[in-house]
């Protein structure tokens, strides 16, 4: 890494530096000799470290090797004299990013006056342009994931990619152990087919699994030996690059002066404070957590703004048009503040911002590293966070979060297969591109790392469904997708069945979504359809930072007029919108609870209310289970302190519930928060230890998780990504060609008559390890078998209050359904049985 | 569970399979079995699982076993294609075959089997029995200003082609579930096939068929739950 400056920068490179008062980071340099040597590399760098340029100058020097330079008067718009074929490819998790990166890199080619040709290519780009992309391919290309799948379905795929010399993966550490990141992996399997000596590398954040990264890289999709810490060492094809860290970043926790909520995850209380912050500061990004906490944060905001301060809104159900302009304000350096959720946690680089300010609970260290690091993306400057507890719960979990990252402690997810579905829909873009035997498929798939450990027979399988659907029972002889040639290789049966990829093709599978538009006027966004079911014209609801009113559904999309009602406007959710708290997280909560000489660093009213929760119970233990008893109204209340995450909790919520049944105790009710379970009942709860025995797992999960909406939805993703059922496109008229009917149906259909259907396991995989939360309770219920602490209570505990606050906001599962539509039915019913009424009207001669 | 619902003047039962049970004849009636429906997309490359008109008739005989009935009447769109029927397997046919046997079978012709298919049983456009009217779609209810003695069209009709499905909101959650529509006059079935998706109540497609109101029995996991349109569109709409 400390190669001298000389041998590795060209003279005009070093010019360029300084020109621009810049001396070359060393992991910039260290990036060039790697290169060299033929090797891909892994660099591992904070923001603001100069991490792209370090990716591209390898790139960028060979290619000015190569052409000589253009002189003042040959502007060289003329690519086909060049003729070097692609050199770079540059994959970037988001479209917005590759375009910002684009423009970045003209700025040295132009500055050196390099004969360099580099463009971007995404969804976006004109289609005469993507045609001529592929007969005369810029030196560097700059895409995505999709784009890149597509481009490797046509059959000049060799003659495009055949001298490919470098692939640039930006932000790794987002795509890796994704479905979009086992797409790109096969993609590079492709790649690294056709073009052997290809190199690859990968710019990342600090993450806590380098290897798993290492292996995402690795021509062999095998991770080499954890021995290799710098380029040094040995043989092994990839090498980690290490940018050196900036200056720890200035994370605060607010000290509020209000009175700190016991529940909810608005931090109402907080706004007029985080106001004040905002002022203070240059530019702020407002990180929530959903964009329902987006929408409410940002109108509490402006009734406070008498400042008039240019504050935005940012989240990914807006119209895209108004998310750009929301961005390129943000570039411009006119905003003060911007309210966003993860929609901003990657991207652009805003050198402005000054503060970023967390609302609610961080739910991971990752995450909230990410996030701080959005701030001050100078390198030699510390980035300042501020992070404000909604309620007493986060407040545990906010310093939790901050001890984490000032120990530099992240949380890492296992490694998990590759998705089953997303393989199917690689294979069928092979089948596109030219011919293949199903022994060299396999062999390059397994290059891929998600793919490393694939069974031949899983692949067999996988394979079959692509060609025959897959089904054991009845095959659809004559209408196979895939055909087979006299020497047993595999193409497309038609082009019809290649068109329906190329429109199918990518992993990000949205809920069905409905657009928002104003009457006579403009797209706002887009809402789940299920919320807009949800709405009766007259209802008002919070959307894009403006209260509307609903007017109706007109043709495809929700009609609506500014200016709803502003008492109770409801407030759309979206799916998968809130992440469970992290493991390591979770254990320092834990850890937190169980010190009270830690306690002074949080705020007086939370002290206290430990304090008096250890007199009048007790506090968790970090190895063991605290489980409450008490009586409330006429029902009896069981609280257990497990920390494991929302998702795991409503797991056990259903198991306990159904556990109780059978013991007679007659569950009515349970709510998960990501700290506790609490389940209520006629009967009190005696044998604690019987309850929470591990055995659980066996008894009723499968016959639940059969049956539960998370493996629905599961499916429903599967489903599309395998191209079983097609892709909706926002806004696509329904014509009665499509399959409009829900994946439910086919799901259920297929359970009972095939259940052992490749898709079908793929989406047991799936909803286990997507939700690692099973395994989460598992680890959990065995590591606390006979250290369960039962506390039985005259009444409730200071530490169940928050939990208990949030009866009532939770959603019924499974068999409770019938139960709530009874209760609708008899509720709603009384209140309504008006003029119409059940006597018999005089029987008419039926003609 | 099933309900009790008087159509003019027929004392009918919905059970919640999504079958109407007409005990005083002994009559079965089902909706829009829309065979061969999964196989209809294979041409162009969707592979639906093949199982929907297996999945189909097994719900069905589960119900023919429970309440054995002497006819069966289904109230068209019984067949999704015009070459549903040669796509049917052996043992499908077997098992509809079983079904058939003995029994008084009619299919109502339907927007998508309009035509006689070889299977068996009477095929009909309509059929009357009793105070009932059976066809596949149901009429708008006829201009009575021109005749206003003539009885309306929807008396005693009993139909499918809808497909209703209804959402109630409760509690922050919408339940969603295929349901049955009624007033006293006249009945929508929901649809019985295993791919069937449906149609929501509010749409003015099925709304404009009961001008005074209806009522819907929703299918829930193993009840039929009752509500009132005026319930399900708030007060406000009148």
């Amino acid at each position: 890494m400390n190669a001298p400056l000389k041998t590795a920068l060209p003279a005009s490179f070093r010019r360029w530096f300084a020109a621009r008062g810049w001396r070359p980071f060393p992991h910039q340099l260290a990036m060039i000799d790697v290169d060299r040597a033929g090797r891909s590399a892994l660099l591992i760098a904070p923001t603001g470290a100069g991490k792209t340029l370090a990716g591209f100058l390898p790139s960028l020097i060979a290619l000015a090797g190569n052409a000589p330079n253009k002189t003042a008067d040959e502007p060289g718009r003329n690519p086909a004299k060049r003729g070097t074929g692609l050199h770079t490819l540059y994959i970037s998790p988001l479209k917005a990013l590759a375009v910002d990166i684009h423009r970045n890199l003209e700025i040295p080619i132009a500055e050196m006056n390099l004969a360099i040709e580099c463009e971007t290519r995404t969804g976006d780009t004109p289609a005469h342009k993507r045609r001529r992309q592929r007969r005369k391919p810029p030196q560097i290309l700059m895409t995505t994931p999709e784009s890149l799948a597509l481009l490797l379905s046509y059959a000049d795929t060799p003659t495009i990619f055949g001298r490919l010399e470098r692939v640039v993966v930006d932000e790794l550490h987002a795509l890796a152990n994704t479905k979009r990141g086992d797409l790109l992996a096969l993609g590079l399997a492709r790649l690294q087919s056709l073009s052997p000596d290809l190199r690859r590398v990968g710019l990342s954040a600090t993450v806590a699994d380098e290897r798993h990264l290492l292996a995402f890289l690795s021509p062999t999709g095998r991770a080499p030996d954890l021995h290799i810490v710098d380029h040094s060492a040995g043989h092994a094809p990839v090498d980690i690059v290490r940018g050196a860290a900036g200056p720890a970043a200035d994370v605060a926790i607010l000290a509020t002066s209000e009175y700190l909520p016991w529940s909810g995850h608005m931090a109402t209380h907080a706004l007029p404070e985080v106001y004040q912050a905002v002022k203070r500061a240059d530019t702020t990004i407002v990180f929530v957590n959903t964009r329902a906490q987006a929408e409410i944060v940002f109108q509490a905001l402006w009734r406070l703004n008498d400042d008039n301060l240019p504050i935005a809104l940012h989240h990914g159900s807006l119209a895209p048009e108004q998310r750009r302009k929301v961005e390129a304000a943000m570039a411009r350096g006119i905003l003060r503040a911007v309210v966003a959720t993860s929609s901003l946690d990657l991207g652009i680089d805003w050198g402005a911002v000054d503060l970023v300010i967390q609302i609610g609970a961080p739910k991971g260290a990752s995450r909230l590293v990410q996030r701080i690091g959005r701030a001050n993306h100078r390198h030699d400057e510390p980035s300042r966070a501020l992070l404000v507890p909604a309620n007493r719960f986060e407040v545990l979990e906010c310093r939790a979060a901050l001890e984490a990252v000032k120990a530099g402690e992240l949380d890492g997810d296992p490694p998990k297969p590759g998705g089953l579905d997303v393989l199917a829909q690689h294979i069928t873009g092979m089948a596109c591109e030219a011919p293949f035997t199903a022994d060299t498929l396999y062999e390059e798939v397994t290059r891929a790392a998600p793919y490393a450990e694939l069974p031949r027979a899983t692949f067999d399988a996988v394979l079959d469904f692509v060609a025959t659907g897959g089904y054991a029972l009845r095959r659809y002889e004559q209408w196979h997708r895939l055909a087979q040639d006299e020497d047993g290789r595999w193409k497309i049966a038609g082009p019809g069945f290649a068109r329906r990829y190329r429109m199918n093709v990518g992993t990000i599978v949205q809920q069905p979504m409905i657009r928002v538009k104003l009457k006579r006027g403009r797209v706002l966004g887009e809402i789940e359809e299920y919320f807009v079911q949800g709405l009766v014209p007259g209802d008002s609801f919070v959307f894009a930072g403006e209260l509307l009113r609903y007017v109706g559904m007109r043709e495809l999309h929700a009609e609506v007029t500014r200016g709803g009602s502003n008492e109770d406007p409801k407030v759309p959710a979206y799916e998968g919108g809130k992440l469970p708290l992290t493991t390591m997280l979770a254990a320092r909560v834990r850890g937190l609870l169980a010190e009270p000489g830690r306690w002074r660093t949080l705020p007086p009213a939370v002290q206290e209310w430990l304090e008096i929760q250890r007199l009048r119970s007790e506090l968790p233990e970090p190895g063991g289970l605290l489980v409450e008893t008490f009586p409330r109204g006429r029902k009896e209340f069981l609280v257990a302190y497990c920390f494991e995450g929302r998702n795991a909790h409503q797991t056990l919520g259903m198991l306990l519930t159904r556990r109780m049944e059978r013991a007679g105790l007659h569950p009515l009710g349970f709510v998960a928060t990501d700290y506790i379970i609490a389940v209520w009942s006629l009967k009190p709860v005696r044998d604690v230890a019987a309850l929470f025995a591990p055995d659980m797992l066996g008894d009723d999960l499968e016959a639940w998780m059969d049956e539960s909406s998370m493996l629905r939805r599961s499916f429903r993703n599967v489903a599309v990504i395998a191209g079983l059922i097609e892709r909706r496109h926002p806004g696509e008229q329904k014509t009665g060609k499509q399959v409009t009917f829900s994946s439910d149906l086919i799901y259920d259909v297929l359970r009972r008559h095939d259940p052992q259907h490749i898709l079908l396991q793929a989406t047991r995989t799936d909803a286990a390890g997507g939700l690692t939360d099973i395994k989460r309770l598992g680890d959990m219920l065995t590591r606390v078998e006979g250290r369960i602490r039962h506390r039985r209570l005259r009444r409730l505990s200071p530490l169940a209050v928050p939990a208990l606050l949030e009866i009532g906001k939770e959603s019924v599962y499974g068999a409770a359904l019938d139960e709530l539509m009874d209760e609708a039915a008899t509720t709603l019913i009384a209140e309504a049985m008006a003029e119409f009424t059940d006597d018999d009207p005089v029987p008419e001669l039926p003609l | 569970m099933s309900v009790a619902i008087r159509i003019n003047g027929a004392a009918l039962v919905a059970d919640p399979s999504g079958a109407l049970f007409w005990p005083e004849r002994a009559t079965l009636i089902v909706a829009d079995l829309h065979f061969e429906k999964g196989s209809s997309y294979a041409p162009s490359g969707r592979l639906l699982p093949p199982y929907d008109t297996t999945e189909t008739l097994v719900r069905l005989a589960a119900i023919v076993a429970r309440l054995a009935p002497a006819r069966i009447v289904c109230l068209g769109d019984s067949l999704h294609d015009g070459d549903a029927v040669a796509r049917i397997s052996a043992d499908d046919r077997a098992r509809l075959a079983a079904l058939m046997d003995r029994r008084d079978w009619i299919w109502i012709e339907g927007n998508h089997d309009p035509e006689p298919h070889g299977l068996g049983g009477r095929v009909l456009a309509e059929w009357v029995e009793g105070p009932l009217l059976f066809r596949h779609a149901a009429r708008i209810a006829a201009q009575t200003s021109r005749n206003r003695k003539a009885p309306t069209v929807a008396a005693g009709e009993i139909s499918g082609h809808y497909h209703p499905r209804a959402g109630v909101n409760w509690r922050g959650r919408t339940v969603t579930g295929r349901c049955f529509v009624h007033d006293g006059t006249r009945l929508v079935l929901p649809a019985f096939g295993a791919f069937t998706g449906g149609l929501d109540v509010a749409d003015p497609a099925i709304r404009n068929l009961f001008p005074r109101g209806f009522r819907i029995d929703l299918i829930g996991r193993e009840r039929l739950h009752r509500f009132d349109s005026r319930v399900l569109f708030g007060a406000r709409e009148g």
